[in-house]
Formats: structure tokens, sequence, C-alpha cells
């Protein structure tokens, strides 16, 4: 049970974590119609991470093993759980630094989560399966709409280019998480409720290289991450710690009101 | 030649409620001041975004946070609903985008106050948005097509965001003593810039007599103003929270509720640049304009190298 909890928690963290970072362009993007496209997509993954949410509460609520508080709510995991106990991987939670480095972030998370998804929907529990098709939808436009910018700064100018591939070497280090199964995720994958990571790295990689290709980026060397330092096992980066205390400020700072 | 011919035709289309369109002859006196008032109107869209996506990151739970994302969104739209408008009339986007950033186009200086407080998104919904509103469903029936069109769009959204903001406020004032108390402070900050929204007094509005004649404007200033004030000083009544007005009565006589002065100097103040947030607003602008520079000529490159659209050729994901 604990497994399942943690596995649905996980799956909405990564994305209400980075519906955060991206909902930091609303009002800031480049043009303004990309400026509405973000903020589109932040509304799916804020979408996203409430399903995922509601469905942990339940399972927490319902649960016989009451180390968790009872009345467990979409908000009360989001905005009272502490930085150690979010499980999105650290990719996420990097800052959003320019245009270039966003959509990267963007682009390798959608692209995992394209893979993972279409596992997800075969998920023996229903309410995973669901969530997972119902967003699939959402996750095909964010890679497609994630891939053009890529190919367009790849392929547009020459700092367009050389801010992308700086990007790369920013951001490719997160990516090996994704294909680190953590202790509840090989329990996921046994029983059948969730998908077995390693597996979704194949499909990863050839989109990736498929999409650099076109945009004249070069595909680093697969990377080993050497320490297993690992957000989805509950130890982030520095930068979560500054996410949360914004995020969650008023619930903190104003317990058990109703807004 | 401008013969009197076409003024006639003009004229006689005011007069008989026909929409002037794109290609229609118009004198240069309309078409400057639609330009003058409908860029002014889309830049307040778009500085409009900041002071709510100033909370945007804080929003107290994910439902509130969703709608404020949208909300904001949405304006973003009305934003591009406006440029085209205005693109209409033989001026281009990055032309009026230009004249904001020098300060040559003015925005609402409503948008040049400070959002402190959650209570804050629930108060501009509700004051801003709501005045807006007053001022906008009259602008539907504008004798310019495409700005009418666009304004029943927009006229659509707003009275939903205004809505939505009420309801903050309705939540908060049934809440704890610190919430009724955060809702009261934001409605007293937002008050009086609110109704300094309807611009000057009619006898110092400049521009209105004209609009009025051509029928780009159906009310003065006064008017809606008093028409908003009548409806929020039962509204708050609701939410169990005054408006910060001592004198504001029932006039059984006149029918309407009377109120305090406004402070014409603060009024002024602001809209020459003196306000808590003109220079952060006009700044946010100008660096993320500034800082998607290399992202447009990018995007424009790219565009020129691969004349296809890339949509079509990355329909395998
Ligand atoms: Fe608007
Ligand atoms: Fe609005």
């Amino acid at each position: 049970m604990n497994e399942l909890i943690n596995y649905t928690l996980q799956l909405a963290d990564n994305s209400l974590i980075l519906g955060h970072r991206n909902s930091e362009w609303t009002g800031h993007g480049p043009i303004l119609e990309q400026d509405i496209a973000i903020s589109n997509i932040v509304l799916d993954l804020i979408g996203q991470a409430r399903n995922f949410y509601q469905y942990a509460a339940v399972l927490i609520n319902n649960s016989t093993n009451q180390q968790f508080n009872q009345s467990t709510t979409e908000d009360t995991l989001a905005y009272l759980r502490n930085e150690n106990e979010f499980k999105n991987c650290l990719l996420v939670e990097q800052p959003n630094g320019d245009w270039a480095k966003t959509i990267l972030r963007q682009f390798f998370f959608s692209a995992y989560q394209f893979y993972l998804y279409q596992h997800l929907q075969n998920s023996n529990d229903e309410t995973i399966a669901a969530i997972a098709e119902k967003s699939l939808k959402e996750v095909t436009y964010h890679l497609r709409w994630s891939s053009e910018w890529i190919i367009r700064l790849g392929d547009g100018t020459e700092e367009s280019n050389s801010r992308m591939q700086k990007a790369i070497d920013d951001l490719w280090m997160y990516t090996d998480e994704f294909f680190e199964a953590s202790s509840y995720e090989l329990f996921a994958a046994n029983e059948g409720f969730g998908a077995g990571v390693s597996l979704l790295k194949k499909d990863w990689m050839k989109k990736v290289k498929d999409v650099f290709d076109e945009a004249t980026l070069s595909v680093p060397a697969e990377l080993k991450q050497q320490i297993k330092w690992f957000g989805k096992e509950g130890k982030h980066s520095e930068h979560l710690g500054y996410i949360l205390t914004e995020m969650q400020f008023l619930q903190r700072e104003y317990p058990n009101s109703i807004w | 030649m401008h013969n009197q011919e076409e003024e006639k035709i003009f004229l006689d289309k005011i007069d008989k409620e026909i929409k002037i369109e794109p290609k229609d002859w118009m004198p240069e006196q309309y078409r400057k001041t639609l330009i003058r008032q409908i860029s002014q109107h889309a830049h307040s869209e778009i500085v409009g975004m900041l002071p709510e996506a100033n909370w945007i990151t804080r929003a107290p739970s994910l439902r509130r946070k969703a709608t404020l994302i949208a909300k904001v969104q949405d304006e973003a739209g009305h934003g591009l609903y406006l440029y085209s408008a205005a693109e209409t009339m033989n001026i281009s986007r990055d032309e009026m985008i230009e004249q904001l950033h020098s300060g040559k186009a003015k925005y609402s200086s409503i948008f040049n106050y400070p959002t402190l407080s959650w209570a804050d998104m629930g108060a501009i919904g509700w004051l801003v948005d709501g005045a807006a509103i007053m001022n906008q469903v009259p602008l539907c029936r504008c004798s310019y097509g495409p700005y009418a069109r666009a304004m029943i769009r927009i006229c659509k959204e707003e009275s939903f965001h205004q809505r939505q903001g009420f309801e903050i406020l309705l939540t908060l004032s049934k809440g704890s003593e610190a919430q009724k108390q955060m809702a009261q402070d934001s409605i007293n900050r937002w008050w009086w810039p609110s109704i300094m929204m309807f611009g000057p007094n009619d006898d110092a509005s400049p521009h209105s007599k004209q609009s009025m004649a051509w029928k780009i404007k159906r009310f003065s200033n006064d008017e809606l103003r008093q028409k908003f004030i009548d409806v929020c000083a039962e509204q708050v009544k609701i939410l169990g929270l005054t408006l910060p007005d001592e004198k504001l009565k029932w006039n059984e006589e006149r029918k309407h509720y009377d109120f305090g002065e406004i402070n014409w100097e603060e009024f002024w103040n602001v809209v020459n640049g003196n306000g808590p947030c003109n220079k952060e607003r006009l700044a946010a602008r100008v660096k993320a304009h500034e800082d998607g520079a290399w992202v447009r000529e990018a995007a424009a490159a790219h565009a020129k190298k691969n004349p296809r659209p890339l949509k079509g050729r990355l329909a395998t994901v």
C-alpha cells in the first residue's frame, strides 16, 4: 500500500514542481503567444498533479496503516509535506534559466512522461491507468511543442544554438535519474501498477537523438550518475526548499484555513 | 483627396449604427483616437498580467493556483485580440510595443499599484475587472467593428474574472479573523484606485466629447463611475466588509450613492509615472521583451531556412 501511495505521489510531485517552475514564466514569456502556450502546459501539469494527489489522498485516508494523518487532501499533500517527503526528480526543480533551458527541461521531461504514461495506461491500477490515458493527450502536445522549440532554437541562429548546447550541458546529468528505479518503482513494476523505468530508456534516447539531430545539436555521451542522489527518494537539490517555502507560505502561515 | 461625400457616408453609418470596418474611409482623427485607445487597452491587458502573476507561485491551494494562472492567461489572450484589432488600422504590434516601452503609450494606471496579499487577487477580480467591465460593456457597441467584436469576446471572460475575484473575497470574509482582515485591507487599498479607473471627471476629460459623437464611447466617465459605485456599495454588504469612504451614503433623491472626493492629485501622479510600481512594471515588460529578443530572432531565422512549418514534419510524435 505504501508503495502505491509513494508511486502516486511521485507522479503528482513531478507534475506539480515542473508546473510551478514553468508558471514563473507566466507574464514574462519571450512572445505573447508562447506566454500563453507555456501557461497552458502549466495548467495541464497542475491538472495531472491534482488528479494524482486526489487519488493518493483517497489511498491514504482509506489506509488502515495510520502513519499518515486522517483527512488528507490534495492540498495537504502539496502544501504541508516537507522537502524530504517530495519525490519529484531533480530535473523538474532546476531553475528556469533562459528560454532554451526551460524548453529543454520540458522536452526531457515530456519525452520521459510520454513513454512512461504509455505504459501506465495499462497499469493494473485502474485509477492510475485512467489518469495516464487522459494525460497522454496533453503530454503528446507538450512533447511536440517542446520538440519544435528545440529544433527552432538548435537550428535557428548561432546564439540560439549555443544557448541550447549550454542548456544541454547543464541539464543532461539529471536525466539519468528517470531510468534508475527507486524501491517503490521496483515494487510498482513487479506488481504491475507501475512501469519498469529502465525499460523506457531506449525509446527516450531515440527520441532525444532524433530531435537533436534535426536541431543540429549534439547528443552527449550517456552519463551514469556516479553518486546516487535522487529526488525520487527525497534527496533534493537546494532549489526545492525555496520552491516549497514560496509555494507553501500561506498554508503554513495560516494553518487550517479555507482558501 | 478626401471629399465631403466620404465623410458624409462615414457619419451616416455612425448615425445608423452601422459598424465602420477597416477598409472604410474614416477621418484621420477617428483612426488616431482608436489606435490610441485600443493599443492602450491592449497594453493594459499585458501589463495587467504582472500584479497577478506576482501571486501565482504563492497561491494558497491547487485550485486557486490553476484558476489564477488561467485568469492571467486570459489577459494575455485579451492583449492578443486587441493588438490584432489595432493592427487593422495599419499599425504593427511591434510599433505598439515600442511605444509602450518608450513610455509614449500609456496603460491603465491601476496596474501601478502593488499586490501585497493573497486577498488582492480577490479585490483585483472584483473591483478592477469589475470596473473594466463597466467600461467595456458599452464598447461592445463601439462604432469600429473589429474593436467591438474583440470586446464581446473579452467581456465574457471579464465577468467570469469578476465573479471569481468576488468568490475569493467571500471565502476570506467567512474565514478566520486574520483572513477577514486581509480582505478588508485589500479592499481599502484597491477601492480608490479602482474608481479612478473611469478617468478624470467629465469636465476634465479632453477626448470624451468627440469620442461620444463618434460612438466610440457611449457613456461619460462620471456616469460609469457612479454606476460602478452603486453596484459595489451593495455587493460589499454581502461580504460583510466596508468600502473605505465615510461619505458613501445612499441618496434617495438622486437614487444613487453619494461618495467622497477623489484624490486627483494621486491619480495624475500615478499617470505621470510616480505610482508605487510604475518603474517595476515597465521594467518587467522591457526585460521580458529584451530577454526574448534572441528567441524571436531564432524563430525567424529557422522559419526562413525551413519554409515548411514544423507541425507537419513532426506529426510522428
Ligand atoms: Fe482582460
Ligand atoms: Fe480580466
